[in-house]
């Protein structure tokens, strides 16, 4: 195939996963519609410690909120359609990352600007929810996971779409491929993270509704198990990234490991706020509603950094965001 | 869970005349110290590092863009001193950002060692005995067995160590007595304690660098060379214990340099492919070498390290003055101004007879005349030419204070005008020459050469530093995976030589879901007797209780 073919692929894998994932999101919506009511509800104990039944096949996941006692067909089907079209939608994505960086000459990784950055990360968001579904008993997020991918999707082709082009050549380096792969991967899951902790903070204060999406959202103790799960995974991750292999990326590229620079600056204070959050779990009176605002102002630092910083700042050296730059700039000029 | 000392000093005898609310100073002293090693504390300072570090990202700093600073204080006059003042011009090195990550290092150091004592002595120690109401754990399972309590509590036993833990078994024969204590999962407070000590090691040698390293930026063109002492770079950003003396006495010359343009495609009139081939010596008597220098592939020269970090063009420009004497000549560095590299530049002629001469301007890597405005057509040196304006006069350069070498002080300097009056301008191609007016002298294009330039830097203890963030996060994965557990089994008969057994689970780490262990380890407790009297309860028997 040549490279136009690719990137001809790649544009098309986008548009037809952004139209699957609307319609997983319609089918989504037609089961949450048919679930507005739940019958038989009955408020599950709140008790922070679970008591939990074991021996005979004792359900695996105590997360799960009570579903209708008999759920409807229809919702049954609509939610397992939407999971289906999420599969296949993730699917045709994971297709539009691989022609991307196959239309590049020289190939390369799928994340050289901000438009392929933002399609990796939202395919981190879906893939992420994909895997850990039911591991973290988050099934019930499906509706507002389509969204938020969707969402960024949308974004990222109508405002951020760049051509295919080689990599300007200070990003030209396996360190990249790792550096950005574990930023990607890390913004994913603290975003799925800060969404439980939302979530955590609306539920919290309603606990007992019996109507609509909230209704189904697992109690906040699970909430805020999952997303500290999540948080747990995502920061060290996170560490790896900005902390480990930016710095030699940096290093190989502009000699000093650590400049100061506002992405750097940022990545930094993302990092500092997490380790406040998972400080914050463990310490008496800060535990649940204020480790969740922590865990909101990460998100905030984290998505601030990637497009605040881009489009604010102009004294970075992670061009991103300009194309038109040279491929190594000068700094510095002053001669004393 | 705070991690401070248990309070030792809470019985000490009160002196006799103490009024009541009124804390010595020693008392204070170590109420002052309990609060900073707190681990609230250590929050509040994490979200001030945080908050601190803020500043730093939207206002120029100096240590990162100096020529961006300067510009930024000549536009806020008003501004300037109270910022300056506050240190908001190089914030990392300010005294207050100093101020919280210090407290915040002491608050580490108090915190961890009191811990590093309780992690031994618990390292040693056994697992505590079963509580005697196991019904009260967060997870807790109960059954009946025929199984006589003894061969129940090996099993256990069997089972638990098989998973992993450490034990402790009781077989005393009053009620309540026999019981097996379980606990694993030791090395998160390790990973714990190696996560922040290493934390610690990153800062020193990220201190080290700071305070003994240099970096330093200079242009070289082609053709040229570089030796390293101080007098010879552009800038130099040293740290505040550098030793110049310790420079490693290293020279280079750049032989040549290459550049890939693209010339189809989106990024088309972008370059790639940057090569700097150098001859260095690594000191005075050392033999030759050469070395491709490219972008992300530093030359390493013992503990300094040159980087190839920007390029541009440098037209050879020759300068006679009015007597005909040859009073400039070579390359002229010009620096880019867009990704076309267009280029602004500037000659400075103090040695001109009858008077010094100046010539600022332009540089068109491919000059193209549209509706008769010069534009520029890409970044490859196809049609190069210089457009210049001429003046002479007193350069200033005899000031003291340092001049750019980029910029003309243009304010005791006269523009040249052509004889009627009309504008004047040194419009060349390469191989030109053009007479300045009122026989000032003639100004040559000889030809076009490129420079690069360098970073050069040396940035000890950074291999500390490395080794430290590895260390952190290898401590982080252990302190955030591995799951510290305590599961205790308590068998007892009741009258009809039934034997109850409990099993109590609890989980250490804050993310706490330890049923499913307790289960895993019910399961392997009842693998031969399921059918004889059916599923376990979650058990609230025997003694009865809500919660
Ligand atoms: C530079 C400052 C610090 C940073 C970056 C930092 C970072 C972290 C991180 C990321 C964690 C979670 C991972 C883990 O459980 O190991 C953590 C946990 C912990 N930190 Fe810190 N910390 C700092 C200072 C302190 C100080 C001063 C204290 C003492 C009060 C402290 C006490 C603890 C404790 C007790 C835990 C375990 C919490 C738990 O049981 O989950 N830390 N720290």
């Amino acid at each position: 195939m040549t490279n136009q073919a690719w990137e001809t692929l790649s544009n098309q894998a986008v548009a037809a996963a952004g139209v699957v994932y609307f319609l997983s999101l319609l089918s989504y919506l037609v089961q949450w519609a048919s679930l507005r009511h739940v019958p038989g509800y009955v408020p599950v104990e709140r008790t922070t410690s679970s008591r939990v039944a074991v021996g005979a096949g004792a359900p695996a996941a105590p997360q799960e909120p009570p579903a209708a006692e008999a759920p409807s067909y229809r919702a049954e089907m609509t939610g397992r359609l939407g999971l289906l079209l999420l599969a296949l939608a993730c699917a045709l994505h994971l297709v539009s990352l691989v022609g991307r960086g196959m239309a590049a000459d020289p190939n390369r990784v799928p994340w050289g600007n901000m438009y392929e950055f933002t399609l990796a990360g939202t395919f981190v968001v879906a893939a992420m929810f994909l895997l850990t579904r039911r591991r973290l008993g988050l099934a019930w997020a499906a509706p507002l996971v389509v969204a938020i991918v969707l969402t960024l999707l949308m974004v990222a082709v109508i405002w951020l779409y760049d051509p295919v082009a080689p990599l300007t050549e200070a990003l030209n380096s396996y360190w990249l491929v790792i550096h950005v792969v574990s930023a990607i991967i890390a913004t994913g899951t603290f975003t799925l993270g800060g969404l439980c902790s939302v979530l955590y903070l609306v539920k919290e204060r309603r606990p007992d509704t019996r109507v609509g999406f909230l209704s189904r959202v697992p109690q906040p103790p699970a909430l805020d198990r999952a997303a500290y799960r999540l948080h747990a995974f995502a920061f060290p991750v996170w560490t790896f990234a900005v902390l480990i292999t930016g710095p030699i990326w940096a290093h190989q590229a502009w000699s000093s490991y650590w400049n100061w620079d506002p992405k750097e600056v940022w990545a930094f204070i993302t990092w500092v706020v997490y380790a406040a959050y998972l400080h914050a779990r463990a310490t008496a009176g800060w535990r649940g509603r204020n480790a969740a605002y922590l865990a909101l102002l990460g998100v905030a630092t984290l998505w601030f950094n990637f497009i605040g910083i881009n489009y604010f700042s102009t004294n970075t050296q992670h061009g991103y965001a300009s194309i038109s730059q040279p491929g190594v700039t000068p700094s510095g000029r002053l001669a004393k | 869970m705070t991690a401070t000392l248990p309070e030792a000093h809470a019985d000490a005898p009160e002196p006799p005349d103490r009024r009541t609310g009124e804390l010595t100073a020693r008392e204070l002293g170590r109420w002052g110290w309990r609060q900073l090693t707190s681990m609230r504390t250590a929050l509040v300072l994490l979200l001030l590092l945080a908050l601190a570090a803020i500043p730093g990202s939207v206002i120029p700093q100096e240590g990162v863009d100096s020529l961006k600073t300067s510009r930024w204080q000549a536009q806020h006059p008003d501004l300037t001193p109270i910022y300056d003042r506050l240190g908001l011009f190089s914030v990392y090195d300010s005294a207050w950002f100093a101020a919280i990550y210090m407290l915040l290092m002491i608050s580490l150091v108090g915190c961890i060692i009191p811990r590093l004592l309780v992690y031994w002595r618990a390292l040693r120690a056994q697992p505590p005995a079963a509580p005697r109401h196991l019904s009260r754990l967060p997870v807790h399972v109960y059954y009946k067995t025929d199984e006589a309590p003894g061969e129940v509590l090996a099993r256990a036993a069997a089972v638990l160590k098989e998973r992993g833990y450490r034990l402790r078994v009781s077989t005393g024969s009053t009620a309540g007595e026999s019981w097996v204590a379980a606990e694993r999962g030791y090395l998160r407070e390790a990973g714990n304690l190696l996560f922040h000590l290493a934390v610690v090691v990153v800062l020193m040698g990220f201190a080290t660098g700071g305070l003994f390293g240099y970096k330093g930026g200079v242009i070289v063109p082609v053709g040229t060379g570089f030796t390293n002492n101080p007098t010879q770079y552009d800038d130099l950003d040293p740290g505040s214990l550098f030793d110049a003396d310790a420079m490693e006495p290293f020279r280079f010359t750049l032989d040549r340099f290459d550049i890939d343009w693209i010339d189809s495609g989106p990024r088309q009139g972008m370059a790639r492919g940057f090569n700097a081939h150098l001859t260095y010596y690594e000191d005075l008597d050392a033999p030759a070498k050469t070395y491709d220098l490219r972008v992300n592939h530093p030359l390493s020269i013992g503990g300094t390290q040159v980087f190839l970090i920007g390029h541009g063009y440098a037209p050879v420009i020759t300068v006679r003055d009015g007597n005909g004497d040859l009073v400039y000549g070579g390359p002229t560095p010009f620096l880019p101004e867009d990704a076309g590299f267009r280029s602004f530049g500037v000659v400075k002629v103090p040695d001109a007879r009858p008077q010094p001469i100046g010539l600022e301007g332009l540089f068109f890597p491919t000059y193209l005349e549209v509706n008769g405005d010069p534009v520029n057509v890409m970044g490859e040196a196809k049609n190069p030419t210089i457009s210049m304006l001429a003046y002479t006069g007193d350069l200033g350069m005899d000031d003291g204070d340092g001049q750019s070498i980029y910029e003309l002080d243009k304010s005791k300097l006269t523009q040249l005008k052509k004889a009627d009056g009309s504008m004047f301008r040194v419009d060349l191609q390469p191989g030109m020459t053009v007479d300045l007016p009122n026989g000032a002298g003639t100004v040559t294009f000889e030809g076009v050469t490129e420079w690069t330039r360098l970073q050069i830097s040396r940035t000890p203890g950074m291999h500390v530093t490395l080794g430290g963030v590895v260390l952190a996060l290898i401590g982080l994965l252990l302190s955030l995976f591995i799951r510290p557990r305590r599961v205790w089994v308590r068998a007892d008969v009741s009258e009809g030589g039934v034997t109850h057994v409990d099993v109590g689970g609890l989980d250490r780490s804050t993310a706490g879901d330890v049923e499913a262990e307790v289960s895993q380890v019910v399961a392997g407790l009842r693998q031969f007797d399921e059918q004889a009297h059916g599923p376990a309860q979650p058990g609230l028997a025997p003694e009865k209780e809500n919660s």
